[in-house]
């Protein structure tokens, strides 16, 4: 699936033009509330018309000014979960979860009612309505009515800004499942970095009304010039590592990435799954030479590739760890002190209190092209 | 009480039954449409149309139904037409009635839709049509559903009023016994003749039970859509 969007609509004095392409699976637009996020994901179901421009999902072209191409949104076939969930009240969960369903063509359906509750867990919620429902019940009422309409493109605003943190952990493995089970593109707003770094696979930046960078998770968090958007205590990578095993009685769950094993807080992961794993750059610490006896247990072995400015008093160093990137911000004066060069071997020490809950994500996500 | 209603008193009341249904049933697209342009519609001489609409609230009745009389009556150019294509006389029979009433009783009913439209919470009808629902299907099952409550209200209110109706009616199709006298007609014609006191007691009896049994029946039909929507 190939989404491009290039869209230009002004109101209220506020312009956005947006340009992006994106094949990711799970593309997230990342940026400040305000920045046009919700407008541009309005622009692609078709709630609102952009001024000029072409959008288009694989060759399916839904908007394009020049062609006089302005598909109503009801032909789109563009889901889209909101952040109000905006389930409707008179029907019931059954009647919701099936209204797209029903104006769907058969040949065009896909997945099942049966599946798609059971993936959701929403099957005793069925003969509810939607004003007895939790938030989290809610979202994943919505997230299904969405599915059953069988769309090509999934749309999420902000799905989970309305829920607390604990119903946020409930609905992000649906999400990952949905991304990684159903095959289906997934366009995810967001302004919480930890939510993308978590679940995307491909960013788009997006602020004052524009596209600032588009590349994949480790691009975007990695680079320096955009600190000022993810956040300057935001630098950090993405590793995508495997389970080796469970030691229940210490806590702990040893995972591999081919630079070395970390040590993590007891994964509920069975061996062999692929754990995403968000490190940030401030979390990690170099050593050169042998870093004798430690209480830190996860050592990766890396190489200096760049040493580049930030903010005094650090600089932050980037390192490849077995063909993968990581960041190290460390002060100015300590990679003085290491002689620290491009080319240098090196081991990043990362503490395992730095690897909380919120630093995991599951399943697998393939690097983007 | 009822066996003493003679057979005079009983043709009012199912007369006024009838005139009040066929006008509210009448009065229903009407009012349903104006309350979609009115609460939705962009268009110039809306204002002209919601005053339009209002008139009748705050004309004398009577100015109301010299009017409908202008316009619907024998010679005139509405009563003119509608004789001759259709063959469809409304002067003074029970048909006009259920005009005049319709006509009297369409701002309340216009109100209460509008208000109930304008509820509405239009990013419901945003969701259903990325669900694939187009305007016709969106209508049908998010809007009016939705605002079936003000339907209900607005139904009822203009019955209701279409049973209270006097000056129009009388204006317009006259007070013939068993053709065109409905129960306030009837009331007044008691109230004029001597010894008519009863009689005009035991209609006012029989008004004030309708109006009760419609505001209930209302409410009842209310609380059981609201309490849909609320999960019980």
């Amino acid at each position: 699936m190939t989404l491009s969007v290039d869209a230009r609509k002004s109101f209220g004095g506020f312009a956005l033009d947006a340009k992006f392409t994106s094949s990711g699976r799970l593309t997230a637009l990342f940026g400040p509330s305000g920045g046009g996020k919700t407008t541009l994901v309005n622009l692609i179901a078709g709630l609102e018309r952009p001024d000029g421009g072409r959008i288009a999902v694989d060759d399916a072209v839904v908007f394009d000014r020049h062609a006089a191409i302005d598909l109503p949104t009801h032909r789109r076939r563009v889901g889209y979960v909101f952040q109000d969930g905006r389930l409707f009240p008179h029907l019931t969960v059954r009647g919701n979860l099936l209204y797209g369903r029903r104006l769907t063509p058969r040949h065009e359906r896909w997945g099942s009612l049966d599946r798609i509750v059971a993936m959701l867990g929403i099957g005793s919620l069925l003969r509810r309505r939607p004003a007895s429902l939790s938030g989290g019940e809610k979202q994943r009422v919505a997230i299904g009515r969405a599915l059953l309409a069988s769309p090509r493109l999934l749309l999420m605003d902000e799905p989970l800004a309305a829920l607390d943190q604990a119903r946020k952990e409930e609905i992000i493995p649906y999400v990952e499942r949905l991304r990684d089970e159903m095959r289906l593109p997934i366009v995810y707003v967001s302004h919480a970095i930890e939510e993308v770094a978590r679940l995307a696979d491909t960013i788009v930046l997006v602020a004052g009304g524009r596209v600032i960078a588009t590349g994949s998770v480790n691009d975007i968090l990695a680079r320096a010039d955009l600190r000022r958007h993810t956040g300057q205590a935001e630098a950090s990578v993405v590793l995508l590592t495997r389970v080796v095993g469970h030691d229940p009685g210490a806590g702990v769950t040893v995972v591999e990435h081919s630079a070395g094993r970390l040590t993590l807080p007891l994964l509920a992961d069975a061996a062999g799954a692929i754990v995403r794993l968000r490190l940030r750059a401030r979390d990690i610490a170099l050593a050169v030479g042998d870093p004798g006896r430690l209480s830190i247990r996860n050592l990766l072995a890396a190489t200096v590739v760049e040493i580049a400015a930030a903010a005094p008093p650090f600089v932050e160093v980037r390192l490849d760890i077995a063909g993968d990137p990581l960041v190290a911000s460390i002060t100015r004066d300590a990679a003085r002190a290491l002689e620290l060069r491009p080319g240098l071997p090196v081991t990043a020490l990362i503490k395992s209190s730095a690897l909380d809950r919120f630093s995991f994500g599951h399943g697998a996500v393939p690097a983007t092209e | 009480m009822f066996d003493s209603l003679d057979p005079a008193e009983w043709t009012a009341i199912w007369l006024s039954l009838r005139v009040s249904l066929v006008a509210t049933i009448g009065a229903l697209p009407l009012g349903l449409l104006a309350a979609f342009l009115l609460a939705r519609g962009r268009f110039p001489g809306r204002s002209l149309l919601d005053g339009l609409v209002h008139l009748p609230l705050v004309m004398p009745p009577v100015v109301t139904g010299y009017l409908l009389l202008l316009a619907f009556g024998r010679k005139g150019p509405v009563g003119i037409f509608l004789e001759r294509a259709f063959g469809i006389v409304l002067a003074f029979r029970w048909t006009g009635a259920a005009l005049a009433a319709g006509i009297m009783g369409l701002p309340l009913m216009v109100r209460a839709m509008r208000l109930s439209l304008e509820a509405v919470d239009r990013r419901l009808e945003a969701a259903a049509a990325t669900l694939g629902g187009n305007v016709a299907v969106v209508l049908l099952t998010i809007t009016l559903p939705l605002m079936l409550p003000g339907i209900l209200a607005g139904m009822v209110l203009c019955f209701a009023r279409a049973l209270g109706e006097f000056g129009a009616t009388i204006t317009f199709v006259g007070n013939i016994p068993g053709v065109t006298q409905t129960i306030p007609t009837a009331i007044y014609t008691d109230i004029q003749v001597p010894g008519g006191d009863p009689a005009a007691l035991r209609l006012t009896v029989i008004a004030v039970v309708l109006a009760f049994a419609a505001l209930l029946a209302s409410d009842a039909l209310a609380r059981r859509v609201g309490g849909r929507m609320l999960g019980s």
